[in-house]
């Protein structure tokens, strides 16, 4: 019963911030339009990396793998997208690399902590340090690219006064971004799929006993994750960004697995979570924009990283994730 | 027979390295009759029903399911065959509801999506049918133990189970549930369902089945009809020789208290209040049993009271000395011996030899150390006796504990304890996963040190010991003591009404009777 209030509280207490947001939004819009649009489009294009990287994690620990490799996964997924886009010129081409090199980070994470049953911890850390040693190697400088993704207004929609420029007005891979959530959203939790992938991350034993391959399903899953994390380095190269640099990611993997714990290992929970850092970075940007210089930059700059430790230590409450998470299938 | 066989089992070899688990086992199983399967731990009992149900595969010998031989490569193929699995360990989701429990691999759906509310409607049919209640859209770890076992049956009967195999349903359940679930077992085969139901319990087993099967070392030592034998003699066919059922013990003289508890209360690992509010008194020369489901704050209880866990509030006091949150080491000079509920974890080191078990809390003093040096060879000498007196069975001191088998290994923690002069014993579940002759030792030996004046509080989830060997019995049932009996009027029905935290019923039952 206590707990069954204290949900009830929580939720009211959730719905009662979104209005408050979307109140704010209005008044703030309502006295600076033009900044308010600017601030919210960039929170949204901020957002993307990040969602897409928790929804890789989601994939992965969903089905009881830990993914800490988000970060290496999308860095290499960056660079090779980027190198594809210098050699080929084609930015679907381009886009697809990265999506495979994630794929091959995926199948690579998969082999060594299902099938070598590695903890999960270290193969996600040798594929962080590998994906920076390797994308710094072979990184050369002068490389230069035909273009990016570029923006995709979407009539009628994109008319609508605040909505239409944050979120109908757009380039590729955030919109796909938007559409993963709630795709990946029902995915997981009203299909078939999503059922045994639950239930393999929770209790991998019983999922067996019912005739599910652990081994198959968690595989799957890891390299989907992969593949959505790639996608997620092809933004930053391929929409963002238009080049690489060195370590470009600059530690999204890891803000991306605070948002996915931040959301619960839900998507839409996620998205929220992501929309939160978005907004924090998108601040950031603009402090820096509108020369507010009272604060030094390093400090605004902290904002994101801060918002991740506050909100992980306070606000999020007993998150639970799956219970078999980090711990290799075996059959007796 | 009457009723046509639907699960036979003929000649089945199963060895693993070192070991003969089945050794030419058959058995037979009729439509509609229940078929216990009797035997010790180690017996062979779980390694035939795993071949069974297509997760082992036997060296050799045949199974035929309704006239056709089979050949079970794995738990779809017996579920194919209509096998169902009810396992010790429940294999459900916690966080997942009832009806997404129930549909797992054999999911309904409406285009892409799952149709949870067809399943649900299955799941209720089968409800009415066999007398399993349960709400499909609850969520499993909300839901009572017993509870959860039928959402286990259901699954068997959801994908359309004749033959159900229950893996010691009755191990983790109150009394009632017990015959509740005796209810839905006798439901099932009214309705034609045919039931193999794994036992060591010698009541339950006479009770609910229609014939027995008594497995002994991997062989087959004979199958009976209930009404044609009795429990002394199926504990001798399980054992191989007479056992002792009862323990003798003179009456009780209580002495002066030993343990004193006044309104503890004591955190569980993940914060929860596990213990609220115990209060009790532990006379010298009595055993105190403390019976409920596992899991109501025993273990806690017991930690706080050894101090190996922190109490929040409250006190304890050892022969009047407070000792309420003092190291542990404090508890043990006072005199108490603690055989604890997990031997291997917080009773042994196993990767350490016999002898230096056999020291781990008195090394430090006379005679087995001085000025900080171990005197390896006095340790060596006490280890022999100790190993000779309390009848371990190893090749030698030098044995490591973890290659001693569980019986052995509890000996060696009741020789380092019993083996100091010790007023007050925590005995935690002292018998668990033991076999009958070692039961037997164990319950002789606690019985003594009772005797001899010792103040002994017996934790145990299993009712019959508790009854046997308790002076007074306590029932724990969240956190609380729900009340304390004389063993004379702890009748099973009152203390299970007990340990089901219903204490108004039995208060009313007292004022009729």
């Amino acid at each position: 019963m206590p707990n069954n209030a204290m949900t009830m509280i929580r939720q009211r207490v959730s719905w009662l911030l979104v209005a408050g947001v979307v109140a704010l939004i209005f008044v703030s819009y309502g006295a600076t339009p033009a900044v308010t649009t600017a601030l919210l489009a960039s929170t949204v294009r901020q957002s993307t990396p990040l969602v897409l990287g928790a929804l890789s994690g989601i994939f992965c620990e969903r089905s009881g793998v830990i993914n800490i490799a988000i970060e290496g996964m999308m860095l290499m997924g960056a660079f090779v997208g980027f190198l594809a886009n210098v050699y080929t010129g084609n930015l679907l081409v381009a886009v697809l690399a990265a999506v495979l090199m994630g794929a091959f980070m995926g199948l690579a994470h998969a082999f060594m902590s299902i099938t070598l049953k590695m903890d999960q911890i270290i193969s996600g850390t040798v594929l962080n340090i590998l994906a920076l040693e390797l994308t710094g190697f072979f990184y050369q400088q002068g490389l230069t690219t035909q273009g990016k993704l570029t923006p995709v207004r979407i009539p009628v929609l994109a008319d609508i006064p605040l909505i239409g420029p944050v979120l109908f007005d757009n380039p590729p891979i955030t919109y796909l971004s938007l559409v993963l959530v709630v795709v990946v959203h029902i995915l997981l939790f009203r299909t078939v799929w999503g059922l045994r992938t639950r239930a393999v991350g929770e209790h991998p034993k019983a999922a067996d006993t019912v005739g599910i391959d652990v081994i198959r399903m968690r595989y799957i899953n890891v390299i989907i994750g992969g593949m959505i994390a790639g996608l997620a380095g092809g933004y930053l190269t391929l929409e963002a960004v238009g080049s690489f640099e060195r370590a470009m990611t600059n530690g999204r993997g890891f803000v991306a697995l605070a948002v996915m714990i931040f959301g619960k290992w839900t998507p839409l929970g996620a998205w929220g979570a992501a929309l939160l850092f978005g907004f924090a970075n998108a601040l950031q940007t603009q402090f820096q924009f509108l020369g507010i210089s009272t604060i030094p930059h390093q400090f605004v700059g902290m904002l994101p990283y801060l918002l991740t430790i506050v909100v992980l230590a306070g606000f999020v409450g007993r998150a639970r994730p799956p219970a078999a998470i980090g711990q290799p299938y075996e059959k007796e | 027979m009457r009723a046509e066989v639907v699960l036979e089992v003929r000649n089945i070899t199963k060895s693993f390295p070192g070991v003969v688990a089945n050794d030419n086992v058959s058995l037979t199983l009729h439509r509609g009759e229940v078929l216990a399967l009797l035997g010790e731990n180690g017996a062979g009992k779980s390694t035939l029903m795993n071949i069974i149900y297509g997760l082992y595969h036997p060296d050799s010998g045949e199974i035929i399911v309704k006239g056709e031989k089979v050949q079970l490569g794995s738990p779809r193929e017996a579920i194919e065959h209509g096998i169902g699995m009810v396992h010790q360990h429940f294999m459900l989701v916690p966080v997942m509801s009832v009806v997404e429990n129930v549909m797992l691999g054999i999911e309904s759906t409406q285009g892409p999506f799952l149709d949870k509310r067809a399943a649900a409607e299955q799941i209720r049919q089968i409800s009415e049918q066999y007398g399993l209640k349960v709400d499909p859209y609850a969520i499993v770890e909300d839901l009572p133990v017993g509870v959860r076992q039928r959402v286990e049956i259901i699954k068997t009967l959801y994908r359309e189970a004749d033959i159900l195999i229950l893996d010691e349903p009755t191990a983790v359940l109150t009394p009632q549930e017990v015959e509740e679930l005796f209810e839905i077992i006798e439901a099932l085969t009214a309705q034609g369902k045919s039931v193999i139901f794994i036992s060591h319990k010698l009541k339950e087993v006479l009770r609910i089945a229609d014939r027995i099967t008594v497995l002994r070392r991997g062989k087959v030592v004979g199958t009976v009809r209930p009404e044609e034998t009795d429990e002394q003699q199926l504990a001798e066919m399980m054992v191989g020789r007479s056992v002792l059922l009862r323990v003798e013990k003179p009456p009780r003289e209580p002495g002066m208290p030993v343990l004193e508890v006044d309104d503890l209360w004591v955190r569980d690992e993940t914060g929860h209040m596990a213990v609220r509010g115990v209060s009790f008194r532990l006379y010298a020369g009595e055993i105190l049993g403390i019976a409920g489901v596992q899991g109501n704050g025993q273990t806690e209880l017991v930690k706080a009271l050894s101090g190996l866990k922190h109490a929040e509030k409250g006190h304890i006091r050892i022969a009047g000395q407070p000792v309420t949150n003092l190291a542990p080491r404090a508890f043990y000079e006072l005199g108490l011996g603690h055989v604890p509920e997990d031997r291997q974890h917080d009773g042994l080191i196993l990767s350490l030899p016999i002898k230096d078990n056999i020291i781990l809390n008195t090394y430090y003093k006379q005679p087995y150390s001085e000025n900080m040096v171990l005197k390896h060879d006095v340790i060596a000498e006490t280890a022999k006796r100790l190993v000779e007196e309390f009848d371990v069975r190893t090749p030698g001191i030098d044995t490591r504990a973890g290659a001693l088998s569980g019986g052995n290994q509890q000996k060696v923690i009741i020789a380092r304890e019993f083996s100091r002069p010790i007023r007050l014993l925590y005995a935690v579940q002292p018998t668990r996963g033991l076999d009958v002759g070692s039961i037997e030792y164990i319950h002789r030996r606690l019985v003594e040190k009772r005797n001899e004046g010792a103040a002994v509080l017996l934790v145990s989830t299993e009712l019959e010991e508790i009854l046997a060997l308790s002076d007074r019995v306590a029932v724990m049932y969240e956190g609380q003591i729900m009340d304390i009996l004389p063993v004379d009027e702890a009748t099973i029905e009152r203390l299970g009404l007990l340990m089901a935290g219903v204490r108004d019923a039995t208060r009313t039952a007292q004022t009729t009777n």
